[in-house]
């Protein structure tokens, strides 16, 4: 067990090498740097070509790609880094902060939408998908079947747009301003400033819930359908059990199984926030500052963004394969 | 057996309340078909619901044993209505975005100048405070000082008709800039399409191959290949297109070719889905007996790989191909979306969702960002059916 987890863990720092040399590459290939698009837009900065390359010197942009990369990796000692294998991921350009402080400030709002989301649209499917491969082939399971997958066909950016329209526009329970708090709120309590910010996480959740209900509940479904073909499942309706107890006892404890541990791998990737979704609703998380730091050409950012997602995803994967050992006595890590 | 009786059964079978053959699927095409003379169980149940049962059966039982594994498969994949409604919706696309544009009377880049003697109207306030004989200002009793609105209305002609709204002459309007939106739907959905065909075969073709290798070698090969794999899907996928979206708009690419550039990308960080599957399932078939008498005759690796052992994949690669090129659409949607699919100028569905930005869009205009919007969640549903259709139809467990 822990000769495996130590194994793991070794592959997952060799992976997330990889995954730091393919995106150091290419992030430095892209045109226009932080600092052309910024100071030659600037017209109280004097031009000069010295001064561009001493601000370039300064923002390390100068050093080839594989310089560079050490100097990200291993520490700057113009920049006063540590490095990135130390976890200092630099200092964000387009923030002027170092980029782990703007990581660690902005991950909540988004952690909140989607755990928030997924306590809501968790149960529901795991419910509904039960409830469908019980009714295998009724008028339940196709209704489900259709509606989900009409849901997961959907992409978030032509959902969202329905959702506002519908309900800030035409409706107007929300604030079509969209964003985190309404404007114009003239010295709001801390508890109306709470139910505000609330109020308008609203619909980003239901707009998650409703695109992720599909594949969770069709994952359950299968699961679900699988066990119930078992053999154990039989041996309990020849003693004669209720069906009640078989579906609710039996079988579905068994197929938990699966979806408690695809829980567990998807945790991590709460942190990790979703671009276009929160762009569209203009919700601060670590999403949108993402993207308009990708737009800026914020490399440190950009860099520390992406690999604490791929971080994040290595974790999930290392939970995953835990969390069977510790669910399912049946599984042992032998490898 | 003779060929027709065959076909008869096929026919015969494709109503839909009809008693469940005897469904022992097969392993594959590689595995000999005999399987259909057994008669499972579950099969003998009664079916509710329909008259004649015995007759069928009796009818059913002279003909089922000719039926090959591929025919049981699209039998099974006809029977469901939601598969052959998948079907539909994509011939039904592929014909409107490919057909549509010869009836159209403007052409993908066509501006329309001819405005219909469309105004454009601007009204403006403007307030002028009330003054008294001795030229002093008015107040009322508030304190609020009186003023007398002018209103100037501006009219002037249109020179393009743009955010017109559906006619005769536009059925979805016009956009922005003037542009019909029906020819453009057409237009876009043609690049959608054709698009995610291209990426899911390259990413098959690339899947196979390496998942193969990996698979067959064990060992140090497949712990390299594997490692890639890792790695690849540890890369975020929106924000690593986005990035090499902007590189290629540096590398000078010509924007009407980036697309292109895109989808090799596509491609090269979306085999290693395929590439897993390939590679579990040969791990475990290499085991088998019928490769150990591959091996046996001495056969070629390359024909042991692609001749014995891809086949026998092929039923799950035609699945998650299908189910595939839902997510393809759905990826392209969004980059178009974000703005790093095609030129502005060419059409292309996320692009054209992407004037929702604009909050007057949408709110008034349904008729730009909607249709585009139901075309691609029907092309992504229509994939999603067939393939969730075929992979009941694989499954040699399935009840009916």
């Amino acid at each position: 067990m822990a000769k495996y987890i130590i194994k793991r863990i070794l592959i997952s720092i060799l992976i997330l090498f990889g995954v730091s040399i393919i995106l150091y590459t290419l992030l430095r290939c892209m045109p226009g740097d932080y600092v052309t698009q910024k100071f030659t837009a600037n017209p109280s900065f004097e031009n000069s070509e010295e001064k561009l390359e001493l601000m370039k010197e300064l923002y390390g942009l100068n050093d080839s790609i594989f310089v560079g990369y050490f100097k990200w990796l291993f520490g700057n000692p113009t920049l006063q880094t540590r490095g990135a294998i130390l976890f200092d991921f630099g200092t964000s350009f387009l923030y002027d902060r170092p980029v782990t402080e703007v990581i660690a400030d902005k991950m909540w709002i988004s952690f909140a939408l989607t755990l928030l989301s997924l306590v809501i649209y968790y149960p529901l499917a795991v419910f509904l998908g039960t409830r469908a491969a019980v009714k295998q082939y009724g008028a339940f399971d196709y209704a489900t079947t259709v509606l989900t997958m009409i849901g997961i066909s959907f992409p978030t950016f032509f959902f969202s747009a329905i959702v506002v329209k519908i309900f800030a526009y035409d409706l107007g329970w929300f604030d079509t301003g969209l964003g985190q708090v309404s404007g114009g709120m003239y010295n709001p309590t801390a508890w109306e400033l709470f139910i505000d910010q609330a109020w308008h996480l609203v619909l980003p959740i239901f707009v998650v819930v409703v695109l992720s209900l599909g594949s969770i509940m069709r994952y359950t479904r299968t699961n679900m359908l699988e066990v119930l073909n078992a053999d154990y499942i039989r041996t309990a309706r020849a003693k004669g059990l209720s069906e009640r107890s078989v579906i609710y006892k039996h079988a579905f404890k068994n197929t938990m199984i699966p979806m408690v541990t695809m829980l567990a791998g998807l945790l991590p990737g709460l942190f990790g926030g979703s671009m276009i979704l929160e762009d569209f609703f203009k919700v601060d998380g670590i999403g949108r500052i993402a993207y308009t730091a990708m737009n800026a050409g914020d490399i440190p950012f950009v860099m520390g963004y992406n690999m604490f997602l791929a971080l994040l995803t290595v974790l999930g994967m290392l939970l995953t394969d835990l969390m069977y050992v510790a669910v399912d006595p049946r599984v042992k890590l032998t490898r | 057996m003779k060929e027709e009786n065959k076909k008869d059964a096929v026919a015969e079978t494709s109503v839909p309340a009809q008693e469940a053959p005897p469904v022992e699927a097969a392993e594959g095409p590689a595995a000999p078909a005999e399987e259909g003379a057994a008669i499972d169980p579950a099969a003998q149940e009664p079916a509710e619901g329909h008259a004649a049962q015995g007759e069928e059966k009796g009818f059913l039982a002279d003909n089922v044993r000719s039926l090959s594994p591929m025919q049981l498969v699209l039998k099974r994949f006809f029977r469901s209505k939601l598969s052959l409604i998948g079907l539909a919706t994509i011939v039904a696309l592929f014909l409107f975005c490919w057909l549509g544009p010869l009836f159209s009377p403007y052409g993908e880049e066509t501006i329309d100048y001819d405005a219909n003697g469309r105004l454009n109207v601007t009204v403006t306030e403007i307030k002028i405070p009330l003054t008294d004989e001795n030229g002093d200002y008015v107040y009322d009793e508030d304190g609020n000082q009186v003023t007398v609105s002018v209103w100037r209305v501006q009219k002037s002609e249109m020179l393009v008709d743009t955010l017109a709204n559906p006619s005769a002459e536009h059925w979805f309007g016009t956009d922005k800039n003037g542009y019909d939106v029906l020819t453009r739907i057409m237009y876009g959905g043609r690049v959608s399409l054709t698009l995610s065909l291209i990426v899911v075969l390259l990413e098959t073709v690339f899947g196979v191959i390496l998942g193969g290798l990996a698979g067959y070698f064990g060992k140090w090969v497949d712990s390299l290949i594997m490692r890639i794999v890792d790695i690849f899907n540890c890369i975020p996928t929106l924000p690593l297109l986005l990035i090499i979206g902007s590189v290629l708009e540096g590398a000078g690419v010509d924007p009407n070719d980036r697309i292109y550039f895109m989808m090799v990308f596509l491609t090269l960080f979306g085999w290693t889905g395929i590439a897993r599957i390939v590679r579990g399932q040969i791990l475990s078939l290499r085991e088998q007996e019928f490769m150990v008498s591959a091996t046996a005759r001495g056969l070629s690796t390359a024909r042991k790989i692609f001749r014995h052992l891809v086949p026998n994949v092929m039923p799950q690669l035609i699945v998650s191909m299908t189910l595939g090129l839902g997510s393809v659409i759905l990826m392209e949607a969004s980059l178009s979306y974000l703005g790093m699919g095609v030129p502005l100028t060419k059409a292309s569905w996320g692009g054209m969702i992407n004037d929702v930005k604009d909050p007057t869009v949408l709110q008034n205009y349904l008729n730009l960002w909607v249709p585009p919007g139901i075309c691609i969640v029907l092309a992504v549903l229509g994939f999603n059916f067939i393939g969730d259709g075929l992979r009941d139809a694989f499954d040699p467990k399935a009840k009916r």
